[in-house]
């Protein structure tokens, strides 16, 4: 950790000086008008010079743990390596500076890397109509269930209203199936970790809108009998929606489409490497099959027809599918986020793309097998796909550790925590996800700061129930943050 | 050959798979079946870094941007001066490579800086609390509209036509699963009191309007407040983050919640994103309030702190009974307004929107007196204003980019009834020679035209 990075760090405001600006500004180079009477009066924000600036925010940064510090193993985040080429390609000024409501023919470039970009997508899932206007992948689900939801209503089906949904899913599958005004209808998880098919035949019926399915699951498990579940579904006139969020276990090995699932998100920011920024932007594109296409939200790229393309010298244009749900965002979506996804692919290519899933399936099952001695793993009996989950119950019966104390010791080994307490399935649930992008090197380091930190929860609990010890600020007080909310500087 | 983003090697790949015990990689994706195993996919072959940024550059240099062009497009993405410490500071690595601050005593941050953000909106928009962002400005007006409909337990959601298109046709699709009736835009030409007069009553769970509005103008909307307030529907104002450098804040006329775009705010253009939702409200609404909140807490050791906070209202607990599905924010893009709006303060944002008011009215004023176009002076405006053509815009446009400048927005689609009418915006980013300029360039389209004719 950083020289800086104990110091309690103040807030913008309490550096502020009046007098003080971080940036200088022309002056007004035509004359001046008369300024309107509902002027506010005062505006209370900071001043600060810019080195006050850029010193407050660096110093802000140390504070931060991140990729490019080591592995940040959170389940089913795929925190992989973020290339930095990616980085300036957003910088340039042909796709940084340009406006979502310029001619298309001054845009050429950004709808071709938009086209190619679609088109690549539906190869690598096997789906091939492409939205790639979602903001996230939360926002991906939600324009997938609407897709289904039209496709239903175009039938004039309108009395389906269940989404069935495995205990194991997001949060974000049943929110979002409510947010689409349907019920959601849970769905056990069976001995081996597969959603149990005999409740599926008992609840896929003509009110079944779609099965909402993560594949591999939140227990980092591939679906032994997902073609069998589909056709379930199927069977029943319903479709299976695919949870993207895992696609980086199986990208370029299996395509969704290939095993029956009808509609994908992916997140760009998972599996096609753009950075997660603290926490967003990502990007959700959807992908789907051919007699869904006309209901993706647009505009979508598509190839401008001949006779225009020889008036203006456009070869791309924007266009509205026939039977579109419509917009669920303004423009077209995240497009620097598409343009580092456009770059990660074609990094990749053809020869390369199958390397990244079986090289995150090899470090997540090594992991697994450094750990399962020490650690119990439900579903050790199986392989794993690009993570595991481990349970942290025996500390907690036996030393009195639960898997927060573990996840706060961990910090202080220098190293993010994995995921915790989900799945819900799980208890005590520690759900660890390495990516292709660790060395093995990485891996044992981390698997050995695991196998000492089982041994101090034995020898020195309370080590584990004070940690961390070594990070900028000591636990926090999460309760009262809830019973008494600061939610901003008070001035 | 070995790819530089995959740092094991043969070497290590066989000594995991030995540790793994298996022969083979193939055997631990043994569980997919066969028939559905390795299917062929026809991508283009991989690139070097060195072919990549060629073929960056390839796809970059076709398109025009808004550095060699004079830019009088806005229409809701704004082209305004980022200060050099914003993409030197939001690209840091430890900014830019973290993921949602879960673990706090190692994101502290991400999480003091999305509470400086929050305090900042505050400051702008006079609210008591602002999330830590949304998708973008339509998305922050749907969650908006979705609060209000929970809140009220009514039905009816009113928008004035003037609210940004995109902004209403994302509220529709948010909103079609529900059983809600939105109302408001049938007539684009249509007042706001016209509206009201038709659509308000006991049954109406919120109005939702853009101020400025998708057409640039401005409005005293105390007595459209007290009207909605009247009849227990929430106001919701959509604003323009640029503008509350220079107008009264919503808050004091009397907005339950603001909403708005705040890509302005420190963001590039970026051909549409990604940007930035701001919502803000009242702290009565909080838990009805979607997306993540920072809070300020204290440590073991008695230090101030910050966490994710509230979060049952949120997916990953509440599931199918949460706000919104909403999981992620834009905290990178929240970061860049939280390092633009400190880079400027308090000074700095009021002159960048007394330049945008000063030279749109310049310009309004010089192509006002251009024979054949008219712009209405006595509409307030802030940096954007309707200009009445005497040609159809996209021919004058056309005829703009020979010279190197983006014209404004075509209004002929959505709003019908101005004719032949064009939506100019001007920020800081325009000189006074771009905007004679254009006004030089707008006269000749005229002559040109008429010469033809």
């Amino acid at each position: 950790m950083s020289i800086v990075s104990n110091k309690t760090e103040p807030l913008i405001y309490e550096l502020s000086s009046p007098g003080r600006i971080g940036a200088a500004l022309p002056d007004c180079d035509v004359p001046k008008t008369e300024l309107p009477k509902s002027a506010r009066a005062e505006l209370k924000l900071p001043e600060v010079s810019e080195v006050d600036v850029v010193r407050h925010f660096t110093r802000l940064s140390q504070k931060n743990y991140c990729v490019d510090l080591g592995i940040y193993p959170l389940g089913s985040c795929t925190m992989k390596y973020n290339p930095k080429i990616n980085e300036e390609a957003v910088k340039l000024r042909g796709f940084a500076q340009i406006h979502p409501y310029q001619d298309a023919d001054g845009t050429q470039g950004a709808l071709e890397m938009m086209y190619a970009l679609q088109t690549m997508l539906g190869e690598i899932s096997g789906l091939p109509g492409v939205t790639l206007q979602p903001a996230a992948g939360a926002q991906g689900e939600l324009t997938g269930i609407l897709v289904i939801r039209a496709y239903h209503l175009a039938r004039k089906d309108a009395k389906r209203k269940k989404v069935l949904v495995p205990d194991s899913a997001h949060g974000t599958n049943p929110a979002t199936s409510s947010m689409s005004g349907y019920a959601v209808v849970n769905i056990k998880t069976d001995a081996r970790g597969n959603i149990d098919l005999d409740e599926l035949r008992k609840l896929a019926d003509d009110a079944t809108v779609c099965l909402m399915l993560t594949n591999p699951n939140t227990l980092g498990l591939f679906e032994e009998n997902v073609q069998a579940a589909c056709q379930i579904v199927h069977d029943a006139g319903g479709l299976v929606y695919g949870d993207g969020a895992n696609l980086n276990a199986i990208v370029g090995v299996a395509r969704p489409g290939d095993y029956g699932i009808d509609v994908l998100h992916s997140n760009l920011h998972k599996t096609f490497s753009v950075p997660h920024g603290g926490g967003g932007p990502g990007a959700g594109p959807v992908m789907v099959r051919d007699f869904l296409a006309p209901f993706l939200p647009g505009p979508i790229v598509v190839k401008a027809r001949p006779e225009r393309s020889r008036r203006k010298g456009k070869r791309y244009a924007f266009a509205m599918p026939k039977k579109s749900v419509g917009r669920v965002k303004s423009f077209y979506g995240n497009f620097l986020a598409l343009v580092r996804a456009y770059v990660y692919i074609r990094a990749f290519g053809k020869e390369h793309l199958r390397e990244i899933a079986e090289n995150a399936v090899i470090n997540a099952n090594y992991l697994l097998a450094r750990l399962r001695d020490t650690y119990s793993a439900p579903y050790g009996f199986r392989r794993c796909k690009h993570e595991f989950v481990l349970t942290g119950t025996p500390f907690k019966e036996k030393y009195g550790v639960n898997t927060l104390d573990i996840a706060k010791r961990i910090q202080d080994y220098g190293y993010y925590p994995p995921t915790v307490y989900f799945p819900l399935t799980v208890p005590e649930c520690l759900m660890i996800e390495p990516t292709e992008t660790q060395s093995k090197e990485s891996l044992d380091e981390f698997a050995d700061a695991l196998i000492k930190i089982a041994e101090e929860a034995r020898t020195n609990p309370q080590l584990l129930h004070d940690a961390p010890h070594d990070a900028p600020v000591t636990r926090l007080d999460e309760v009262k943050a809830a019973r008494e909310p600061v939610l901003r500087y008070k001035h | 050959m070995p790819h530089p983003y995959i740092p094991n090697t043969d070497a290590d790949r066989a000594a995991m798979l030995n540790a793994i015990g298996v022969q083979s990689a193939d055997e631990l994706f043994a569980d997919i079946s066969a028939d559905v195993r390795d299917p062929k996919i026809n991508l283009p072959r991989a690139l070097s870094e060195l072919e990549l940024s060629r073929e960056i550059a390839r796809l970059t240099l076709q398109n025009a941007n808004l550095v060699e062009n004079a830019c009088f497009l806005g229409a809701g993405a704004y082209n305004h001066f980022i200060p050099a410490t914003v993409p030197h500071l939001i690209f840091r690595t430890e900014f830019y490579t973290a993921y949602t601050p879960y673990q706090p005593e190692i994101s502290q941050g991400t999480l003091q800086t999305i509470f400086e953000y929050q305090s900042m909106i505050c400051d702008l928009t006079g609210m008591e609390l602002a999330n830590a962002s949304h998708y973008d400005g339509a998305t922050a007006a749907a969650e908006g509209a979705i609060l209000a409909i929970n809140h009220t337990h009514r039905d009816k959601v009113i928008v004035c036509p003037t609210l940004h298109p995109e902004y209403r046709a994302t509220l529709r699709t948010y909103l079609v699963g529900q059983d809600v009736e939105i109302v408001g835009d049938e007539d684009p030409s249509a007042t706001f009191d016209q509206v009201l007069d038709k659509h308000l009553d006991d049954k109406t769970a919120c109005v939702i309007v853009a101020n400025p509005d998708f057409l640039g103008q401005v409005r005293d909307l105390k007595a459209a407040a007290d009207r909605i307030h009247a009849q227990g529907a929430l106001f919701i104002v959509s604003a323009y983050p640029i503008s509350l450098g220079l107008y009264q804040p919503p808050a004091e006329y009397g907005a339950d919640v603001v909403v708005g775009e705040g890509q302005s705010l420190g963001n590039p253009i970026a051909f549409g994103g990604p940007y930035l939702g701001i919502f803000a409200t009242k702290m009565e609404f909080v838990r009805r309030t979607a997306g993540r909140l920072i809070g300020q807490t204290t440590d073991t050791k008695g230090r101030r702190g910050f966490v994710l906070t509230l979060t049952t209202r949120e997916q990953h607990i509440r599931r199918e009974k949460a706000t919104s599905n909403i999981c992620t924010n834009q905290a990178l893009n929240a970061l860049a307004a939280c390092v633009y709006l400190s880079t400027l303060g308090k000074t700095g944002l009021r002159q960048v929107a007394e330049l945008c008011y000063h030279k749109a009215h310049y310009a309004a004023k010089k192509i006002n007196r251009l024979p054949g176009y008219r712009v209405d002076l006595k509409k307030e405006f802030f940096n954007e204003f309707v200009v009445e053509c005497p040609h159809p815009v996209a021919e004058i446009n056309a005829t703009l980019r020979e010279k190197k400048i983006i014209g404004g927005y075509d209004l002929a689609k959505e709003y019908p009834h101005l004719g032949n009418a064009m939506l100019i915006a001007v920020t800081e980013m325009n000189t006074k020679e771009q905007i004679d300029a254009l006004v030089d360039a707008l006269a000749q389209v005229k002559s040109k035209k008429g010469k033809r004719a």
